[in-house]
């Protein structure tokens, strides 16, 4: 087992759903899905994106994806019009989620 | 019935590239030509536009995409379904007529589909008791109904279905749901019928994969090393079977990538509960669907489980909720980020001294280059320059212009290295606050009309 990073095995993508962020990320066989749910926990999905979602984490599994989906609530300064951000829509992270460091 | 159907995705948002629909249109077979659009904001400006000329309030861009591709698409008989109508769709039918009839093109059929737009029926509405609350938070509408600007209910794929029925060749709507542009098709030329949960959730999922348009063909992919000419990327093309199984394909020859990997990545954009995927005709469970890679650039979908709509529609209003503006500077080197932060510093401590001050949450201090969009994850803590983006919004027009005049003086009484300062001073502009509700679905009647050239 060594640390990588989550995005050297890894795909995500990720928009807004209100003033929350959806973060879809996925693998592509059965054995790296079972360590993404075993590592990929609400709880440091939060930790991860402290400076950025202020509120709760919903998680959500889509195994025929090999996929989690997190949904960061209030994440984008408002949201749409409202938000003064660079990344109103949290399109870029997708790609911050894959900075993570895993073991495997 | 025909056994094949091919429906391409030519414009994923209000916006995007011309260069989708006219090389769709182009460089292969195609049967429908769907496009989207529309986003939550655009609906309150062609509100705004409609309100200083009846007939405006549409997406003037898709007259001006079928001002290059109409007659190909008359010439192959491609039907074409879009949301192109914003809140005015017969100004868009009658500027679309207006086109053919200029490029001698007689006989063609345009349908619009209206009764999405419920603006003027609000305060009927909230006095037979529907609340139309705020579904995020449970605010009442009472809060905002003085300032609302736009409201459309998200209409499904049956009456895009009836307008093709109809006999358009054109159909364009209101706010229809991004998928129902390919679902509709769907339903009309192999004769889904309501209540096969299975089929409709197959439609609505082949519409959520196409609807951003090259966000599955390659785009936006965090694999992108692996994609091939994003030039000539191709927009999606869904190969519809009579059964609800379809291919996610685009026209050989074409940039970008289909595989397993695209075709997730945007099952996974903006999907929420992948076991309840809501929309106006069924439910549809993503977490059903087979996936595999059936070809170079081919990937197909079986086995898709759908449930039974909601009783309710979803709405989307809009109401001013005040002015924002932001503006920025780029800061050079050495010290960039604390050359900038001190510029933040300044801009609030000037404004401050001529008595205009703003509350935390009202202001907006980001150094672009230092780890803005990945805060707290990946950040640098002394990159050669950076771009200090400043902002503020409030209910104050007049307090957001003051600061919009504090950026540019900067450049000469501040910290040395400030410069790009480009574009004029930053002016307030409209917040759109946007507002989803849920509507009981008996109280909307769609119609559809369909006039010929």
């Amino acid at each position: 087992m060594a640390k990588v990073k989550l995005g050297s095995f890894a795909f995500a993508r990720s928009g807004d759903k209100g003033d929350g962020s959806n973060v879809g990320v996925f693998v592509t066989n059965a054995k790296d899905y079972e360590l993404i749910k075993a590592q990929l926990t609400v709880e440091r999905v939060k930790r991860h994106f402290h400076a950025i979602c202020k509120g709760e984490v919903t998680r959500y599994e889509a195994p025929n994806m090999f996929a989690l989906n997190f949904l960061l609530r209030d994440s984008l300064g408002g949201g749409g019009s409202e938000s003064l951000k660079t990344d109103a829509q949290g399109k870029t992270h997708g790609l911050a989620l894959l900075e993570l460091e895993v073991e495997r | 019935m025909r056994d094949k159907v091919l429906i391409g995705y030519g414009q994923g948002f209000w916006g995007d590239s011309i260069l989708g629909p006219v090389r769709l249109v182009r460089e292969g077979p195609l049967d429908y030509l769907a496009l989207d659009y529309l986003a939550e904001v655009t609906m309150s400006i062609m509100q705004k536009l409609k309100g200083r000329n009846p007939k405006a309030g549409y997406a003037t861009d898709f007259v001006a995409m079928l001002d290059r591709t109409l007659p190909d698409i008359a010439k192959k008989g491609i039907k074409v379904v879009a949301n192109a109508g914003g809140v005015n769709p017969q100004a868009c039918l009658d500027a679309v007529l207006d086109l053919a009839r200029k490029k001698g093109i007689k006989g063609l059929k345009v349908g619009i589909i209206e009764g999405d737009d419920i603006l003027a029926r609000v305060p009927d509405l909230l006095a037979k008791g529907h609340d139309l609350k705020n579904m995020d938070d449970g605010r009442a509408l009472a809060a905002v109904q003085g300032k609302l600007l736009s409201a459309n209910v998200y209409i499904g794929a049956f009456a895009v279905a009836e307008c093709l029925a109809a006999g358009a060749q054109i159909v364009i709507g209101g706010r229809l749901t991004d998928p129902a542009l390919v679902a509709g098709p769907m339903i009309h030329e192999f004769g889904w019928k309501a209540g096969e949960w299975d089929k409709l959730a197959a439609g609505t999922m082949a519409g959520h994969i196409a609807e951003c348009g090259a966000q599955c063909t390659g785009g936006n992919y965090t694999g992108w090393r692996e994609v091939q000419d994003f030039v000539r990327i191709g927009y999606p093309i869904i190969e519809a079977s009579p059964d609800g199984s379809f291919v996610v394909t685009k026209h050989d020859g074409t940039g970008g990538l289909i595989n397993r990997n695209t075709v997730v990545s945007q099952l996974l954009y903006e999907m929420g509960d992948p076991k309840r995927y809501l929309g106006p005709d069924c439910t549809a469970d993503f977490t059903s669907a087979k996936i595999e890679e059936v070809g170079k650039d081919r990937v197909r979908l079986s086995g898709i489980k759908g449930g039974p709509a909601t009783p309710t529609y979803k709405v989307s209003l809009s109401y001013l909720n005040g002015f924002k503006t932001t503006g920025q500077l780029t800061v050079s080197g050495p010290d960039a980020v604390a050359k900038a932060k001190l510029c933040a510093d300044i801009v609030w401590g000037r404004l401050a001294l001529d008595g205009c001050t703003f509350e935390e949450h009202q202001k907006l201090v980001e150094i672009v280059g230092a780890g803005v969009c990945h805060a707290g994850i990946s950040e640098s803590a002394n990159p050669p320059e950076v771009v200090l983006r400043l902002g503020v919004k409030c209910d104050d027009e007049d307090k957001v212009d003051r600061f919009g005049m504090e950026i540019v003086p900067l450049v000469t009484s501040g910290p040395p290295g400030v410069t790009g300062f480009a574009g004029g001073r930053p002016k307030a502009t409209d917040i759109v606050g946007y507002w989803p509700a849920l509507l009981d679905k008996t109280t909307v009647q769609t119609k559809v009309r369909v006039e010929v050239s």
